[in-house]
């Protein structure tokens, strides 16, 4: 079954599969290039929404599984995580996972490298800063790691449970704070999701208007992700210049919607707040006052010997490692990956405006800043061209019910990547199954192979290089 | 070295003047509810209908709670008759969380801390910050407070790395089962005297994940709140008041 980003069909038409069949199915697809963007098990089946970037079709597909199946991760890395998900969430053992431990419920057998000259560094759940909680394992000889495991959950709060049965007057809220710093992200997958399944449409202006708050989301983070590695490295002009700025750009969205985060701006139906022009020009002042400033700021960061001696072939990747893994956003694209849903799965806005998609070749961690300060750029200039070419007409349309016995796959580039949410509703229109998939929980474990082969003194700075949610994956 | 220098030239002096001088809030800001209770439509329950969660309970002196407040609006829409809005007004924290449930949106003043605990603390206030299941959003305007435009280390305010070295605990997220034990072990290395501040709604009331079979509904349930802040998250104007207002004048 093939279809676009944020387009609904009957559950009934999705390939009921044998689960050998619905295994080699995966995998074939995985070899020829496709992603795994969604795995989870619902009603007996196990479900996979594969995403082919270059046609920008997704493709789902079901098989009936009992207690155990053959696992997929020896033959598809990419489904490492999802597997472990899967287990510890429903039971079902996928026989043969190299490392079938729990994802967000903690256990105490961590991956021990033995040897005279080895040892252990245990960090977290709270960490140094003011930070998400998690813990991180490292075995390391001297100051080189060996190996790293991510052990979280910690974050977990029980956002999915909350979802099922809905929606109803909490679930936008739960949306909005997923990931509370990818608000508008989440809650635009949620409310493409909602409309695609009540076949709403949404006004042209409303569509702009959840462009250009997506890229300040966008352009909030990457900025202040900027500065926080120029801090991790010692350098504080830009990291102080950054703090500001990041600060700048999120007051641009409390302007729109009087909160810094966007919380209550996007809606299903359309958006909850217009402006008008003499606040659009605000906008647009703000807009290049801050890219003007952000240039000098970032500028800095490239001319700056000691903060390229560190950013340079740290926390490296491989494009094969990446591709194999799966991972999502700057950090795939850092690494050569030309994958970005506004270009590959274009939606609302995007079907309309293009945004190019940034990429950097080195993997390391000045790619992955490279690439978040090409996206800034790209960020601003689609704002400033959608806010002086705002389609005219009405902010929102009343969403309908949503049709019973249907599945939406509904994805959004957020600022850290793919955000994928899957709605299935059930006899009466209920959310049977709602399943968010967000883009740390690809990238989680990109962190982890990065780390191997590293000095243990820049964990601080891959980390922040990813800059992962806890939970936005512990849910 | 002259490039810096530069640069930091034309990015100029950002530090607001708060809280000598009043600061600029955005228009739409969300701040302090108001509830006129005289415009109210007679028997209309339409604002608690809506509320995500529950903080509205109808009329009665224990009608609005703020500690379970997103300030989402979703109620001001609602509202037949205009009797529920949002104002500017960003001064919301409490010392206890009865003082939290209004009848009509309005906060007594708050007391700041004992004269005793304010010589110890008044000026030199050392937090840790734990993160129990926050979505990241509180985190994020409480690291707002060390950038150059709130500057918290004027005040002697400042986040520190280890509970061995604080004062007291700043806790956002609702307190997941998961991060219980770590919170409990975390409040146990603070020496005393101590306090412990609760930001944000999460934190408060358990916000948008009260009643999550995963989650204890806020700090207070396994450690003691001196400082309630509300808001979701609230504006790092609303923390940094809530923080001076209980170290006292200065």
């Amino acid at each position: 079954m093939k279809m676009r980003n944020a387009q609904s069909v009957p559950l009934s038409e999705i390939p009921r599969l044998a689960i050998g069949e619905f295994r080699v199915e995966v995998l074939r697809a995985v070899r020829e290039g496709e992603r795994l963007c969604a795995f989870f098990h619902h009603g007996g089946r196990l479900w996979a929404v594969l995403a082919c970037d270059e046609s920008g079709l997704l493709r789902l597909v079901s098989g009936e599984v009992q207690d155990s199946y053959a696992a997929l991760t020896p033959e598809c890395p990419q489904a490492h995580w999802f597997e472990r998900e899967v287990c510890e969430e429903s039971g079902i053992r996928p026989e043969g996972h190299p490392w079938l431990r729990p994802i967000r419920s903690g256990y105490a057998d961590f991956y021990r490298v033995e040897g005279d000259e080895v040892h252990e560094v245990a960090v977290g759940p709270v960490h140094a800063g003011v930070i998400e909680p998690g813990h991180f394992r490292f075995q390391c000889h001297g100051e080189d790691v060996l190996h790293l495991e991510i052990a979280l959950g910690y974050q977990r709060r029980g956002a999915q449970a909350l979802i099922q049965g809905g929606p109803d007057r909490r679930t936008v809220h739960v949306m909005e704070t997923l990931a509370g710093d990818t608000s508008i992200g989440h809650v635009l997958a949620y409310a493409q999701a909602m409309e695609s399944l009540s076949g709403t449409r949404v006004p042209a202006r409303a569509l702009a208007w959840r462009g250009v708050a997506l890229e300040l989301e966008r352009l909030a983070n990457h900025c202040g992700d900027l500065g926080a590695l120029a801090n991790d490295v010692g350098y504080l002009p830009t990291a102080s210049f950054c703090g500001r700025l990041r600060g700048d750009f999120l007051n641009m969205t409390a302007l729109l919607c009087g909160s810094r985060f966007g919380r209550g701006l996007v809606r299903p139906g359309g958006v909850r707040f217009d402006a008008e022009p003499g606040r659009i020009e605000d906008l647009l002042r703000r807009l290049e006052a801050a890219a003007r400033d952000s240039a000098s700021a970032v500028g800095l960061l490239w001319k700056s010997n000691s903060v390229m001696g560190r950013f340079e072939d740290t926390g490296k990747l491989s494009r094969e490692d990446c591709l194999a893994l799966g991972l999502v956003g700057p950090a795939a694209r850092a690494c050569g990956v030309e994958r970005d849903v506004r270009h590959d799965f274009p939606h609302g806005i995007y079907s309309y405006a293009q945004v190019p998609v940034s990429t950097a070749q080195t993997g390391d961690v000045l790619g992955r800043a490279f690439v978040r300060w090409l996206e800034m750029q790209r960020s601003l200039a689609f704002a400033k061209e959608t806010l002086e070419h705002l389609p005219t007409g009405s902010i929102a349309a009343a969403p309908a019910p949503c049709a019973p016995e249907r599945i939406c796959v509904s994805l959004v580039e957020g600022w850290r990547g793919e955000i994928c949410h899957v709605a299935l509703t059930d006899g009466a229109g209920r959310f049977a199954r709602y399943q968010v998939v967000d883009a740390s929980f690809h990238n989680w474990f990109g962190l982890a192979h990065a780390m191997r082969g590293q000095q243990i003194s820049d964990f601080p700075l891959c980390n922040k290089s990813f800059n992962l949610s806890y939970c936005g994956h512990d849910l | 070295m002259l490039k810096e220098l530069i640069a930091r030239f034309r990015q100029g002096h950002r530090t607001i003047a708060f809280p000598v001088a009043e600061p600029q809030l955005p228009d739409r800001f969300r701040g302090r509810p108001s509830w006129e209770r005289a415009k109210c439509v007679a028997d209309c329950t339409e604002c608690a209908k809506v509320c995500p969660t529950g903080a509205i309970q109808g009329a009665g002196p224990a009608g609005l709670d703020l500690g379970r407040c997103l300030f989402c609006e979703d109620c001001a829409r609602v509202c037949p008759s205009g009797a529920l809005r949002f104002t500017q007004d960003f001064h919301l924290a409490a010392r206890s969380r009865q003082d939290l449930i209004t009848s009509d949106g309005t906060l007594k003043e708050m007391e700041g801390l004992s004269a005793q605990l304010r010589g110890l603390l008044g000026r030199s206030l050392k937090l840790r910050q734990v993160s129990a299941g926050g979505c990241n959003a509180c985190e994020a305007d409480i690291n707002v407070l060390g950038t150059v435009v709130f500057d918290l280390g004027r005040f002697g305010v400042q986040f520190v790395a280890s509970p061995r070295h604080a004062d007291g605990l700043l806790i956002t997220g609702p307190v997941t089962k998961n991060m219980e034990l770590a919170l409990r072990k975390t409040y146990d290395a603070v020496p005393a005297p101590k306090i412990v501040i609760a930001c944000g709604a999460c934190a408060v009331s358990g916000g948008p994940y009260l009643g999550s079979p995963q989650v204890l509904d806020g700090a207070a349930g396994v450690v003691p709140v001196d400082l309630f802040i509300p808001g979701c998250p609230p504006h790092p104007l609303t923390i940094l008041d809530a923080i001076l207002r209980l170290l006292g004048p200065r």
